[in-house]
């Protein structure tokens, strides 16, 4: 798979996805567009095309720094707890800062997803037993531990509804006004980039770090942070998007191999063109109604992630 | 030239390295031998900061080892530990390639390039650059490793058990580079080995080793000796000329 024919694929179904929706807004409307269509791109869908782009790019992205560091194939923000207790560092915020700001929500949610992450990386150390299955199975277990002291909470102060909206990874309420928190994900991500040759020698292990040099804490740190941050941002502003940072690194390593350096940016787009395809089946499906982002994917990932599964027993992943 | 004085490391109660005073001599090959157990490993890994030691002071060329920068002693000093097995998929030239980290932190310049082309080279791996490693055997995965600290350009190479799980032809031929890299580039190898006779063979100096203690070092001939490795290994070795080699024969 090229890098030219994933930024083809990105903008036709980015154009396609701008030109979805209930009210109706055609490609050839583009030169003669009304009042009322113009607010319509502009409040509605272009920051739904935004939000789906980064969300898919940064999910997948932390995914892959996760698998990286954790030398696991299978752990993922999923898979290791940062997504449950990111969810519970909004809970927090709703609870104890009724008319918190976004950016209040986000560094609460970011604090949660950091500590969460790093308790199942310390589990991960403690771990003799380092069976590729057996590790995503802990975080699962962890992240549930997690999921369900934020249930208790919000059960116990009524809060139910309201983390049910962002239990579901949902684009359909995003609109202009309450989605830019997403942006911070953008130069997170380009630390990421930064820090490509770093990760990748991480992943080789402590001793190969210290070997070149490296300061294999720092680096660990740092990707920690990153992931935290990112996984916090998409998850307040859309909500759950599972298996994504599961599944997209895993399928990139197939062809690309583990070379940060060059699956970074092949991550990236596959993840938003993933998103972004799953987003218009979902749009589509049911039309004029809409199906939530995490069921399309949480479908179609998981069903991919089991063939990878299958796959793995042959080419020892 | 590396210097280790007094040094001592505890595991719960139990001495790994007990009061190990040694020093190494620039551009030879010295071997550490011993049974399982012996402290090998960790005094190696303790020597190239990968453990932290309990007392003890350890210089290289005259610099502590622990106060010096980290990135500066990766130019000085390169390790390969038998765990780096790395279920990373990458290819040749790219593992080659880290090995010059240190230097240009993975923006490669000419100057790498060259290096990267010449450890591969050496390591007789040109035409199979961009395999991924998990396509190659155990003895061409091996070569990679060292070909990646070839490229490190170090003066001081630590391997431990290099050998481990190669056959008598790549073993014998990855002796025969470490020797080459001794005697043409002028390295300074310290090495974990179990196989005695490569040791005898192919090693200037030899380190025994015993419960985390020194029995004996000195010249390869010089700890060959019967007396030694019985009190070694707490068998009876025969040791036979044949040629100008030394053979111990324990089977």
């Amino acid at each position: 798979m090229k890098l030219r024919y994933l930024i083809i694929v990105l903008v036709i179904l980015s154009f396609v996805s701008v030109f979805i929706g209930v009210s109706n807004v055609s490609p050839l409307d583009l030169f003669h567009l009304t009042e009322e269509q113009i607010q319509i791109l502009l409040i509605s869908r272009i920051p739904r095309l935004v939000s789906i782009l980064i969300a898919g790019m940064s999910m997948a992205v932390a995914g892959l720094i996760m698998q990286q560091l954790s030398r696991n194939k299978f752990v993922s923000p999923t898979t290791a707890g940062t997504l449950d207790s990111a969810r519970l560092g909004v809970l927090v915020s709703l609870m104890i800062f009724t008319a918190a700001s976004p950016l209040q929500r986000i560094t609460i949610s970011f604090a949660f997803a950091l500590v969460g992450t790093f308790i199942f990386m310390k589990v991960l150390d403690r771990i003799k037993f380092k069976d590729a299955i057996f590790i995503p199975l802990v975080g699962l277990m962890f992240g549930n531990i997690i999921s369900s002291m934020a249930t208790f909470i919000a059960y116990k102060n009524d809060l139910i509804q309201n983390m049910s909206s962002f239990m579901q990874g949902d684009f359909s309420m995003i609109m202009g006004g309450n989605y830019e928190v997403i942006y911070i994900s953008l130069p997170i991500m380009a630390i990421a980039f930064f820090y490509a040759n770093k990760f990748t020698i991480a992943g080789m292990g402590e001793d190969f770090s210290k070997n070149l040099g490296l300061n294999y804490r720092q680096v660990v740190n740092i990707g920690l942070v990153i992931v935290a941050l990112v996984t916090a941002s998409v998850v307040l502003t859309v909500g759950i998007i599972p298996f994504l940072g599961l599944i997209i690194p895993n399928i990139v390593t197939i062809y690309q191999g583990d070379h940060l350096r060059k699956t970074l940016l092949h991550t990236a787009l596959l993840g938003a063109n993933f998103v972004l395809l799953c987003d218009i089946i979902g749009r589509t499906i049911i039309y004029p109604y809409e199906i939530p982002i995490s069921l399309t994917v949480g479908v179609i990932g998981s069903a991919i992630f089991i063939y990878l599964l299958l796959r793995r027993k042959k080419y020892g992943l | 030239m590396v210097e280790v004085k007094n040094l001592l490391k505890t595991y719960n109660h139990k001495t790994v390295v007990d009061d190990v005073t040694l020093k190494i001599e620039k551009g030879t090959m010295t071997s550490f031998i011993g049974p399982n157990g012996a402290g090998k490993s960790t005094l190696i890994s303790i020597i190239t900061r990968l453990i932290a030691k309990d007392s003890g002071d350890i210089q290289i060329d005259g610099k502590d080892v622990l106060k010096t920068d980290s990135n500066e002693l990766a130019k000085k000093i390169s390790v390969l530990k038998q765990s780096n097995s790395i279920n990373l998929k990458l290819t040749v030239r790219e593992l080659v390639s880290f090995g010059r980290f240190p230097y240009s932190k993975g923006k490669l310049t000419k100057e790498d390039e060259k290096q990267i082309d010449e450890a591969l080279e050496y390591m007789e791996l040109t035409d199979m650059e961009n395999k991924f490693l998990d396509e190659l055997s155990g003895g061409q995965r091996q070569r990679a490793h060292i070909a990646m600290v070839i490229a490190q350009d170090t003066e001081y190479i630590f391997l431990d058990e290099p050998l481990n799980n190669l056959d008598m032809r790549h073993s014998t031929q990855i002796m025969k580079i470490l020797r080459r890299l001794v005697d043409e580039l002028g390295k300074t190898i310290l090495i974990v080995i179990h196989d005695i006779n490569f040791a005898s063979c192919y090693s200037d100096n030899i380190v025994a080793l015993k419960d985390g203690k020194i029995v004996k070092q000195g010249r390869a001939c010089d700890v060959i000796d019967a007396c030694v490795l019985k009190e070694l290994y707490d068998m009876d070795i025969e040791i036979q000329q044949v040629g100008d080699k030394r053979i111990c024969v324990y089977y």
